[in-house]
């Protein structure tokens, strides 16, 4: 049996867990655990510049791989600039492990220099947390912390680590679990028969399918079995904001992302469908609009692995608790033995309809103007990455026109912090998917006032050499606040612009990186080009239309279909 | 509708706050909790009253199970069962009368007594809600009520049934 000091035991389970990234930013608390990790070379230690940025790193990290994100930070202070980052994780079932220094247990409840019960703290906005309260419980907490993470609905989960417990002085046995089994925690991952055939049978009836995906189809790895029954059904796919790329937005059966800022055939499909088949989507309000006007002659067929997501908002009228792979392959398998032959026959007139709200062209923009339209930037990064990057993104604007103009062909390829929306997610994020894939593209799509939520970052890149690419589309404002206001204020711009842009080109090159500045549309495609030639990482600074509206949006209170769909017209 | 929902969690630390904020978090009411380590000390057994129609039942029974500390939720108002609470309540009593009549009520609602003064009586009262509730009415209508604690409601199903790891 090894023995180690609880520091050395955390770095161990580490590894024994398989964690190649720790991002974290040390202090007092884990001073013991950075002597710990400065020895090895198992687990590479990311230093960044604010511990918010770490665990959006560990996010970014975790969406492109589907492995669980580590992040290491100091108590007090350090504990509660996590939060943003773990609720961000949180929302949008992302895993992530934390690990949080914490003052010595005999301290605990004494208002201790940077003391913050940041079990407390992080409660609402983990799966779950644990504070060690003996060295020898560090490997079992450590295993079970991932277990936990990146098992059933993943989550980030927090290990709160006093000081005492890590201590270098004191060396105690290491026996990492082989296995981890809890008796309160088993996740149902297939589906139950009874309720994968009834769901059979309503497919099969169908007239009007759609496939409403969302980010649980890429979370189990289920893309495949996605297309399989796409392509089997003949039915239209749409996508949630979370989902895009777990079926081929290039793929003739996509009819678009669905919700707010939806495409008009992907909410016209969902609004007039006699079935849907929800697949790790969960219904959220910026999908359905008014509930009480949501699709209103479909059957609903939703499958999640969290069973509290089922009927939650939308009644299904057959739920199916289970993950979206397993649950797939169970409905494939029954599928096997129906004839579909005459499946394309029995849709046309289904697809008839859908064509002709697909004709209405509803992503179509303003070409004629000299102006740079945020739409063209898009269209431009998709030509330049061969549409195969990983394009991260904060939110904003900008955050809808790239899940809007840039059809995502592979799961996590797109992210994004959906379900809170994150301002300030994107750099980071984007830097955590350069960890991940070194070789791979990666670039941030952001707005000039996300980017300066965590721009520190671009410290961190530079010291680890990430040639991340920033496509900054600066349009002079907090643009979707100011799209609110235009449309709901009567355009009373409070607090919505900042005359004091930096020049972002000298801050990137004052950051040791490439800044290019595009100021009219002539320029974006030579620009693009350098900046995708240029080794590093590039600052792209592109002056975009300030007064451009992201469309289509759903009018609020009405019914999926109710849109605008420019300042002027409206479904 | 009041609901009693039971459920069954580890002893571990913690446990209970997350309950507790399943429910501020999401808005669901808490109208008692009572909670106690069961028959077996590495599990504990926890009692809540709310209200709520279906569907936030539902919600609520969902959310709690999905805690990882949690091992079964039950909803007992859903079938057959017995819910029992414990009121100990003191009493003023300023003249004879008063003193008669409160020991005439306690023996009425099978309480007891369990401490005694010149002027005061403390009663133990066990049993529904409702029961605790109108002899907490008798007691003061005969006398002064200077104090009452209760424990809230626990409950179990009737017959086989039960709430098992
Ligand atoms: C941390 C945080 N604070 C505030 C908001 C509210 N908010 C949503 S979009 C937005 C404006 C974003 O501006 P910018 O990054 O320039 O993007 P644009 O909309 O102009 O493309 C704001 C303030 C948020 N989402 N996150
Ligand atoms: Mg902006």
């Amino acid at each position: 049996m090894k023995m180690m000091s609880g520091a050395a035991m955390v770095v161990e389970a580490l590894k024994d867990v398989g964690v190649t990234h720790l991002f974290g930013y040390p202090g007092g608390a884990v001073l013991d655990i950075y002597d710990a990790l400065y020895a090895q070379e198992d687990v590479e230690h990311v230093l960044v510049r604010h511990e918010q940025a770490a665990a959006h790193m560990a996010d970014g990290y975790a969406r492109a791989t589907g492995k669980t994100g580590a992040v290491l930070v100091t108590s007090g202070p350090g504990a509660t600039n996590t939060i943003t980052g773990i609720a961000t994780a949180f929302m949008d079932s992302i895993p992530m492990v934390v690990l949080s220094g914490q003052v010595p247990s005999m301290h605990i409840g004494e208002d201790a220099f940077q003391e913050c019960d940041m079990v407390g703290v992080s409660r609402p906005v983990v799966k779950h947390s644990f504070l060690v309260k003996k060295p020898e419980d560090i490997p079992m907490a450590i295993a079970k912390a991932f277990y936990i993470a990146n098992t059933g609905r993943p989550g980030p989960v927090v290990v709160d680590l006093p000081k005492d417990i890590v201590n270098v002085q004191n060396e105690h046995p290491y026996v990492f679990p082989s296995d981890v089994t809890m008796r309160s925690y088993n996740p149902t991952l297939k589906g139950h028969s009874k309720q994968i055939k009834k769901a059979v049978n309503l497919m099969k009836e169908a007239q009007r399918p759609v496939l409403y995906v969302g980010g649980g189809a890429i979370a189990a790895e289920a893309a495949p079995y996605v297309t399989q029954l796409a392509e089997l059904l003949h039915a239209p796919v749409c996508s949630t904001l979370m989902g895009l790329g777990a079926f081929s937005s290039v793929h003739p059966q996509f009819i678009g992302m669905l919700g707010m800022h939806g495409t008009l055939e992907a909410n016209k499909a969902m609004h007039n469908a006699d079935c849907i088949v929800a697949l790790g989507a969960r219904f959220d309000d910026r999908v359905t609009n008014n509930v009480d006007k949501f699709c209103p002659h479909a059957n609903i067929i939703h499958v999640d692995i969290d069973p509290a997501s089922i009927s939650k908002i939308v009644n299904a009228h057959v739920p199916v608790v289970g993950s979206v792979d397993k649950v797939l392959l169970q409905m494939l398998t029954l599928l096997a033995d129906i004839d579909f032959s005459g499946q394309e026959e029995k849709l046309a007139d289904w697809w008839v309809q859908v064509n002709e709200w697909r004709d209405k062209k509803c992503l179509d923009y303003d070409q004629s103007t000299q102006t740079i339209k945020p739409q063209k930037v898009i269209e431009s990064l998709y030509e330049h990455t061969n549409g195969d990057a990983y394009v991260s993104s904060d939110v904003g604007q900008h955050q809808m026109f790239a899940a809007l103009y840039y059809p995502f062909a592979k799961p996590r390829r797109w992210i994004n912090s959906g379900g809170l929306g994150t301002m300030g997610f994107g750099l980071p994020a984007a830097m955590g998917v350069q960890f991940a894939h070194p070789d791979a593209v990666s670039v941030v799509v952001t707005g000039d006032g996300s980017i300066q939520m965590n721009i520190q970052e671009l410290s961190t890149c530079l010291q680890y050499g990430l040639p991340v690419k920033i496509i900054s589309l600066n349009n002079r404002a907090l643009g979707m606040v100011r799209q609110w206001q235009d449309m709901n204020y009567k355009g009373r711009h409070s607090h919505s612009y900042m005359d004091s842009m930096p020049d972002f080109v000298a801050l990137a090159e004052a950051y040791g990186h490439t800044g290019i500045k595009v100021d009219t549309l002539d320029e974006l495609d030579g620009a693009m080009q350098k900046c995708f030639a240029t080794k590093g990482l590039v600052f792209m600074d592109i002056a975009v239309d300030q007064n451009e509206h992201v469309y289509p949006m759903q009018i609020k209170y009405g019914a999926m279909d109710d849109m605008r769909l420019s300042k002027t017209e409206r479904t | 509708m009041r609901r009693i929902i039971s459920v069954l969690m580890e002893n571990a630390p913690g446990a209970l706050s997350r309950i507790v904020g399943v429910f501020s978090q999401r808005g669901f009411n808490v109208d008692s909790l009572c909670v106690a380590p069961t028959d077996d000390e590495s599990l504990s057994r926890l009692t809540i009253i709310t209200q709520g129609n279906d569907k936030v039942i539902e919600q609520i029974t969902k959310q709690v199970n999905k805690l990882i500390d949690v091992l079964k939720v039950t909803e007992l108002t859903e079938g057959p069962h017995i819910e029992r609470e414990l009121m100990l309540i003191k009493v003023a009593t300023r003249t004879e009368l008063s003193r008669s009549e409160v020991k005439r009520n306690v023996d009425i609602f099978r309480a007891r007594i369990l401490d005694v003064t010149a002027t005061n009586y403390t009663i133990e009262i066990t049993g529904t809600s409702d029961k605790l509730d109108a002899f907490s009415d008798v007691m003061s209508q005969s006398a002064d009520i200077t104090e009452s604690a209760r424990t809230g409601v626990c409950g179990l199903a009737r017959g086989e049934r039960a709430l098992r790891p």
